[in-house]
């Protein structure tokens, strides 16, 4: 008995062959066996892109030794120029630039299909969510046995162009239904539904749609995308739409009846029990910054990596030692070969500077300087705060710091490397009053997204030992300050702001744990921390 | 294949608005679409070509210049006759490099001709028309800055290889994007016109409606553009007849207060919120086929020649187009 999934994804890849214009399939499984079994029926024309591709290599463009040697201008075509099957290989490492070039690609031109093989190790290594939304399918083959895998019995029946199933109105009308019932907003799928379906119905060699193609169509597109699990008793309450006009014309009947609700559960059988958990994990990883400034890879400037062969291209740095260096072993026989003297320099030759720049981190340590405990907990903070400006210079950090207590939050310094400026600027602070936490985090919100904007790296440290009392617009209330709190954390982790909590309470605040899951920062309980501890955890925090 | 025709859009009545304003008027200054996945933004751009009436331009000429003296000299042209040619729509793909982009030396003319010639790029190529960038929130940031320097002096000045060439590079920006996937610069998004957020229609009639006539747009071809085309036509009429009824409108001195009130009630940075929401007002009032601007005709339009211009506030969920239309209440009552 083969595995369901293996099943949907050979069937799925005989559809695509069939209709390219369903964009495409995402196949999430490691490398191994089972998947080579799968990639093996793909087309063998099929080119292979890797997430480093470079544009040239996408769109084409100018091929500089070839045109200098010929003389006249050779264009290099791009990967994208030529239709037909791409494989996406390690497509989870996909930037948002390449996903958004693969997606205008897609958009623009049906005859493409994408191919993008998913190796993600965790559940938050995923291919791009735009991407992802412009392909049909989607098969997880992670559990899938390499016993449960066969090869693709191809159709006993020759296959019709797609352009000859009818569908009626009715059908589409029903596709159309159950994807709002799973809660899919995009239009696309309910659209891919529909030629998955015809195209289905046309690798049998059939005309007319059967209920069978509809209801594993809406299997194979619908299942990934489902946001809300369907309700059999909401059902009942509110009936379904009145069946469509029963003048049962065979324009607007397909011939067969199949329930809502029969479709609904071909798709919810594929749901994952715990469907709601994975959603609400996804939303969190959705919010996820792409990495993006933490480290550049570039040709320009930084810390200077190997060279590597390559290409003359635009703002390339040609690595000239290097280059002689490859050319030197050929020179005998070049100059033999070509009878010229001199030196022979050819394309394969060229070595390109590499540079990688690391964006600098900010660190703002967001302190409560409310109640009695403040004036000792300020004390550790601006000790913190100066020994790991002292280790600065290593590790190119800049620290802020910021203080909230009474109503309001104050940023006592300014994102600074300056040891000599912090020691005077943290000279005599008051302390006491009520927590306004939200306020606090609203400030380092702040200095987070102006540092972003400078190109820097922003951490948040929150040091707190209990919870808050004051809301965002000042009133002493216990309620809505922990709300204003978590809704900041959520705004917070949006942008992908990295954060820590540090609890320096006595006992260990639960609302303070709560805080750190929202805001998905590690949390320390510190309590009685010093300037030592305080610095060496946030440093361990940080991955040092 | 042709693009889907404007006109069978069903619904997202707001964005197909500010694309017809913007070709009423094009001093109004482009329209951005941001929205979540698959509601149609790039299909609604995509379309906007067909929806514009062709201009007069020199045969030939690499700017679309209208007249035979804004020729310029690089382009090196034989006859300078006048031709009539669709508006053009350059797609600005995120790929771009600098050199498509502003243009360069001509490469091929430079080895075998040994010449020092220009190629123009996608600029010039924009001048009189549209430049579109679809995901233009994951635009480089040099081409952004670019673009902001030509859009803001309308003259592309290009100054490398030994050349120096200027042109006429005076376009309308149509930008799209996904907000989650990252933000706009506030200096690019002020660039813009007017913004429309878009979303996915909430009804299954709407939904169902739009998968009928993609399936058409799709698998019954060209019964269905002949369908749409004499739709998208009418339309085309009907802009023609507003470009002409805007210079004849009247605006009261009573609209010019509230925009102007309108402005400051909202904090918008700079006076370009007023001048965009009072020419979008005058295009709509056009369209509309009346003679005089008059108050309903800034209250429809505020919101998109507004929403991208307010302070952004992280607190508020509801999205700054709501903040517009509470001010709007509040203002003009």
């Amino acid at each position: 008995m083969a595995d369901q999934n293996w099943t949907h994804a050979t069937l799925a890849l005989q559809l695509l062959r069939l209709d390219p214009g369903l964009g495409g399939i995402c196949i999430r499984a490691r490398s191994g066996p089972v998947r080579d079994r799968l990639t093996a029926m793909i087309d063998p024309a099929a080119q292979r892109l890797h997430p480093a591709v470079s544009d040239e290599t996408l769109f084409g463009g100018l091929d500089l030794s070839a045109t200098l040697a010929s003389g006249h201008l050779v264009q290099e075509k791009g990967l994208l120029a030529t239709s037909g099957t791409l494989i996406l290989a390690m497509a989870e490492r996909a930037t948002t630039g390449l996903a958004a070039r693969l997606a205008v690609a897609l958009d623009k031109n049906n005859d493409h299909c994408l191919i993008a093989l998913d190796e993600g190790a965790e559940p938050d290594e995923a291919l791009n969510p735009k991407l992802a939304e412009r392909l049909a399918f989607h098969v997880d083959l992670s559990d899938c046995a390499f016993g449960g895998t066969k090869g693709a019995h191809p159709s006993s029946a020759t296959p019709l162009p797609v352009q000859d199933v009818t569908i009626s109105a009715a059908t589409i009308a029903q596709i159309t239904r159950v994807a709002e019932e799973l809660g899919i907003d995009s239009m696309r799928a309910p659209l891919f539904t529909i030629r998955a379906a015809r195209a289905h119905a046309a690798l049998q060699g059939r005309d007319r749609l059967l209920a069978e193609d509809v209801e594993t169509a809406c299997a194979l597109t619908l299942a990934h995308r489902a946001t809300r699990l369907p309700e059999p008793e909401a059902q009942e309450q509110d009936p379904p739409p009145p069946p469509q006009d029963q003048s049962n014309d065979a324009d607007t009947q397909d011939g067969f009846d199949l329930p809502d609700e029969l479709l609904l559960e071909a798709v919810r059988a594929l749901l994952p029990d715990n469907l709601l958990e994975q959603l609400a994990a996804q939303r969190a990883r959705a919010g996820r910054g792409n990495g993006t400034g933490a480290a550049h890879k570039g040709n320009r400037r930084g810390r200077p990596l190997p060279s590597r062969a390559g290409r003359i291209s635009d703002g390339a740095r040609i690595d000239i030692i290097g280059t002689l260096r490859a050319a030197a072993p050929w020179q005998t026989i070049r100059r033999n070969g070509s009878g010229h003297d001199g030196l022979h320099i050819r394309p394969a030759d060229i070595r390109i500077k590499r540079f990688e720049e690391k964006s600098d981190r900010l660190l703002i340590f967001t302190v409560d300087a409310s109640g009695s405990s403040a004036l000792s907990r300020l004390a550790e903070a601006k000790g913190a705060v100066e020994l790991l400006l002292a280790q600065a210079y290593a590790r190119r950090d800049h620290v802020a710091l910021v203080a909230f207590r009474g109503t309001e939050a104050e940023l006592l310094l300014p994102p600074t490397r300056s040891l000599v400026q912090t020691k005077r600027r943290l000279a005599g602070l008051p302390g006491g009053g009520g927590t306004p936490l939200a306020a606090g985090m609203m400030t380092a919100f702040d200095q987070a997204t102006q540092a972003t904007r400078r190109g820097l790296t922003p951490t948040i440290a929150i040091l707190t030992d209990g919870r808050a009392n004051i809301a965002l617009d000042g009133r002493a209330d216990r309620k809505q300050a922990a709300e204003d709190a978590q809704h900041i954390a959520r705004i917070l982790r949006a942008h992908g702001t990295d954060a820590i909590v540090i609890d320096t309470g006595n006992r260990p605040e639960p609302a303070l744990r709560k805080l750190a899951q929202t805001l998905d920062a590690s949390y320390l309980p510190l309590p009685r921390a010093d300037a030592e501890r305080l610095s060496k955890s946030v440093a361990t925090a940080l991955g040092d | 294949m042709q693009p889907f025709p404007f006109s069978a859009i069903v619904g997202q009545d707001e964005m197909k608005q500010a694309m017809i304003l913007t070709a009423i008027d094009a001093s109004i200054g482009g329209v951005l679409v941001f929205g979540d996945r698959g509601t149609g933004k790039s299909t609604a751009v995509r379309a906007l070509a067909a929806l514009l009436p062709p201009i007069k331009a020199i045969k030939g000429c690499p700017i679309n210049s209208a007249s035979a003296k804004d020729v310029p000299a690089w382009a090196a042209l034989e006859t300078k006759r006048a031709h009539e040619t669709p508006t053009p729509v350059v797609d600005l793909p995120l790929g771009a490099t600098e050199d498509r982009v502003t243009g360069a030396l001509d490469i091929e003319k430079a080895l075998t001709k040994g010449e020092k010639a220009f190629q123009p790029g996608l600029l010039a190529r924009a001048n009189r028309g549209y430049l579109y960038i679809d995901e233009v929130n994951l635009l480089e940031d040099h081409i952004v800055d670019l673009l902001l320097d030509v859009a803001q002096s309308g003259e592309n000045v290009v100054e490398r290889e030994g050349l120096s060439i200027r042109h006429a590079a005076r376009f309308v920006l149509v930008g799209s994007g996904n907000p989650e996937e990252g933000e706009l610069r506030p200096q690019l998004l002020d660039r813009f016109g007017l913004s429309v957020e878009v979303a996915s229609p909430k009804d299954v009639e709407t939904r169902v409606e739009v998968i009928k006539r993609r399936d058409a747009f799709e698998n019954d071809n060209a019964a269905f553009m002949l369908r749409w085309q004499a739709e998208d036509a009418a339309i085309r009429d009907r802009i023609l007849t507003a470009r002409k009824a805007l210079s004849k409108l009247k605006t009261p001195e009573k609209s010019l207060m509230d925009v102007a009130e309108l402005c400051l009630a909202l904090g918008s940075d700079g006076l370009r919120g007023e001048l965009t929401l009072l020419k979008a007002a005058r295009a709509y009032a056009a369209w509309r086929d009346d003679t005089a601007l008059t108050r309903a005709h800034v209250r429809a339009v505020a919101p998109m020649a507004l929403r991208h211009r307010l302070r952004r506030d992280p607190l508020d969920e509801a999205g700054s187009g709501t903040r517009v239309a509470r001010t709007v209440e509040d203002v003009l009552g």
